[in-house]
């Protein structure tokens, strides 16, 4: 089952790097739907003796409203904000993938400091998560649509989603069902905020919300 | 008791939603709010029933929750009665933006005191858990139903504010998630049973716990939650929500939310310490304390907001919170003490500060002047939170003050005694001159007008109602700080030995002593 772990977390990375390349809202928003379906995939093949009726049900829900629900309300934000649907960053997307390789190597490092206890699975684990959760901070501070940024934080969540899934399976229900309930009311909350900055502003650049600072 | 904790404003605030009517709303509000005092004084009297646990050992109510859960409530109260007339008031004058003059409308007050009930029920939930993840869970969930808190006044200042507010703290508890999940490794990495995330069972398998992620774990958690906090530099959401938002709800957000992300950090800090990583985490506790200190004094001098300079005041008090616990010993009660403080005093200076804006329509420290005369009471409400915030005798802040500076010292630790003093110098000077500015008066003419706070109707009586700016003062924008201000002013005089005993239990609890 190694294998399929694996191939697992290297189309996470795949996606990673999608999003960080890619100069279209529409095509961001289906790479981290995507993301969410590999998620979802993540515990069933990473411990494919201690797959529970609980489990899957949760890998359901979660993939199910992460792949599902929440891309829906963020296109409709960026449909209802009539904003044009070029991503805008504000740094280039070579560079970005560049440094998109640059956090990759960095991850793999950071990842070698901390010794996996046995059942980890693949070593591939560690430096795959942590980097999905960089590269969600990195389009957080580096992309200008405010739409992009909730797609960062989707992307980040992602990445300390896959740690918590590959390890804490154990976690009990109701923690997991909080979180989940959380990261879907984040992202319904920042639609709405969306929603109303493209009615103020006509326009959700968030370079532009810059009138309070000292 | 925990379950009235909870349900009493969770109920009330999904009641406020479906009342269509504002005057029962509002007394619901109140109603709620007084519900949850009296179930805090409930938990304060029955000693035995607090710590009966709710949901397996998920919440109990130990000394430190009780010590956070009754500011909340205090402050809530005071917010509450506040809000009545705030909103009354809000319904009837058209809305104008201070800094541009646009008019903007109001976001619905049904979701504002539905949210606002909301608020309480989850901070009072951060208070109670004994579970890292659902308290994870609570302090997320604070983030999420104060968004739409300070986006109440609909305009593009407000909104900017709540973007900024909902995505600097959404990716710093997402890390704090990261470090609950690290926790999880910790547990596991020694092979043997995986402990679950309860406080006592973490606290009784402590020994087991691996070293370099319980580090890592910490660090991701001191970030994640002091992003909430306001730590610096992770506090960039602070100033602009807190001066952006209505000044009720800036109250609570400075006075009770930074105060639940503090209690995530101290329950962390505590197992820091069972674990035999204490000095750990005590380093990293002051050295983003001092920065916070040192960060916030430079952006309050010559501050042109006034409630900005508020939120950077905040930010240094909540540099002080984490300093005196990562000192330990007596500044750790210091720090507990100062906690209760901080809230008290920041409440009723955010309060009083709504007023000020009411009054003069802008928050420019440089056109809002002459306090004194056109405010009589809120004006002596500034003078006193100045002089309280900034550590003045007889005010309680004076007292948590020098408990933690002599908890320094008596740890041996001159250096950083030193910087605390520092900061706290440059606090004062910065702000004595920005309010002194607001109040426009040299010391004699203080004395007057303290002269005529005390008797409200003198001035007109003595023949000066010829003051053409004076503002009207209802009673329900006085009285709340005022009590506030009472209350701090007692907590400076006279900590009662109950409240004593009770701060110093919870410093123990969560590992300092």
């Amino acid at each position: 089952m190694l294998f399929w772990l694996d191939l697992v977390l290297v189309l996470l990375v795949l996606t990673n790097l999608r999003l960080l390349g890619s100069s279209r809202l529409a095509s961001c928003i289906r790479t981290v739907a995507a993301q969410a379906v590999l998620l979802g995939v993540l515990p069933l093949v990473a411990h494919p003796h201690d797959v529970s009726l609980r489990v899957v049900a949760l890998c359901l829900a979660g993939a199910a409203m992460k792949a599902g629900v929440l891309p829906w309300l963020l296109r409709r934000a960026v449909v209802s904000a009539n904003v044009r649907s070029e991503v805008e960053p504000l740094v280039g997307f070579t560079t970005s993938l560049l440094l998109g390789i640059v956090l990759l190597g960095v991850a793999i490092h950071v990842a070698g400091q901390l010794p996996l206890p046995d059942d980890a699975g693949s070593p591939l684990l560690m430096p795959v998560a942590l980097f999905t959760t960089v590269v969600g901070l990195f389009v957080i501070v580096s992309r200008v649509k405010a739409v992009m940024q909730a797609l960062g934080y989707l992307a980040m969540e992602n990445g300390v989603y896959a740690f918590g899934l590959a390890f804490a399976v154990h976690e009990p229900l109701l923690v997991e069902m909080g979180i989940l309930l959380d990261v879907f009311v984040a992202v319904l909350v920042m639609g709405i905020t969306i929603h109303h900055i493209s009615r103020e502003f006509e326009h959700i650049d968030t370079d532009r919300l810059s009138s309070l600072k000292d | 008791m925990i379950w009235a904790l909870l349900l009493i404003p969770a109920v009330a605030g999904l009641l406020c939603l479906v009342l269509r009517p504002n005057a029962p709303r509002r007394a619901l509000l109140v109603l709620a709010a007084l519900g949850h005092s009296a179930a805090v004084a409930w938990a304060w009297a029955d000693a035995d029933g607090r710590r009966s646990a709710a949901i397996g050992a998920w919440m109990a109510i130990d000394e430190a929750s009780l010590v956070f859960l009754s500011i909340t409530s205090l402050l809530f109260l005071a917010a509450a009665v506040y809000a009545v007339g705030y909103l009354a008031r809000e319904n009837r004058e058209p809305q104008h933006n201070p800094e541009d003059g646009l008019p903007f409308e109001n976001y619905s007050e049904t979701v504002f005191t539905g949210c606002l009930l909301a608020f309480l029920a989850t901070m009072s939930l951060v208070a109670v858990s004994r579970h890292l993840g659902l308290i994870w869970v609570a302090v997320e969930a604070t983030t999420l139903v104060s968004a739409p808190l300070i986006y109440f006044h609909r305009h593009h200042r407000s909104l900017e504010a709540t973007w900024k507010y909902l995505v600097i703290c959404s990716v710093g508890i997402a890390l704090a998630l990261l470090g609950n999940f690290f926790l999880v490794v910790a547990t596991r990495a020694g092979g043997g049973e995986p402990i679950p995330l309860l406080l006592q069972d973490l606290t009784a398998g402590a020994a087991r716990l691996d070293h370099a992620w319980l580090k890592a774990a910490f660090l991701l958690l001191l970030v994640g939650y002091g992003t909430k906090m306001g730590l610096a530099p992770m506090h960039t959401w602070l100033p602009d929500a807190h001066s952006e938002a209505p000044s009720l709800v800036s109250a609570l957000l400075s006075g009770a939310l930074l105060n639940c992300a503090f209690l995530a950090i101290l329950r962390v800090h505590g197992l820091m310490v069972s674990a035999g990583l204490g000095d750990f985490s005590r380093e990293l506790l002051v050295l983003f304390g001092l920065l916070s200190m040192a960060l916030a004094s430079v952006f309050i001098l010559n501050q042109a907001d006034f409630k900005r300079m508020l939120a950077y005041s905040s930010v240094e008090h909540m540099g002080i919170l984490a300093l005196g616990i990562g000192i330990g010993g007596l500044a750790g009660y210091g720090s507990m003490l100062h906690a209760v403080n901080h809230s008290l005093t920041k409440g009723m200076l955010f309060l009083a500060a709504g007023n000020i804006l009411a009054a003069c329509r802008t928050k420019s420290t440089l056109a809002a002047r002459d306090l004194l005369r056109r405010l009589p009471v809120s004006g002596l409400l500034w003078l006193v939170g100045f002089l309280a915030i900034t550590g003045s005798p007889p005010f309680g802040p004076f007292l948590s003050e020098l408990t933690i500076l002599k908890g320094m010292l008596d740890a041996g630790n001159v250096a950083v005694a030193v910087g605390y003093l520092l900061a706290l110098a440059v606090v004062f000077v910065g702000m004595a001159s920005v309010v002194l500015q607001m109040l426009y008066a040299p010391v004699e003419a203080v004395e007057l007008a303290g002269d005529a706070a005390s008797h409200e109707a003198a001035p007109r009586v003595k023949g000066r109602a010829a003051e053409p700016q004076r503002e009207p003062e209802p009673l329900w924008s006085i009285v709340p700080p005022l009590a506030l201000a009472a209350a701090v002013l007692v907590l400076g005089l006279w900590v009662p030995a109950p409240l004593a005993e009770m701060l110093q239990r919870a410093a123990a609890v969560v590992g300092v002593n």
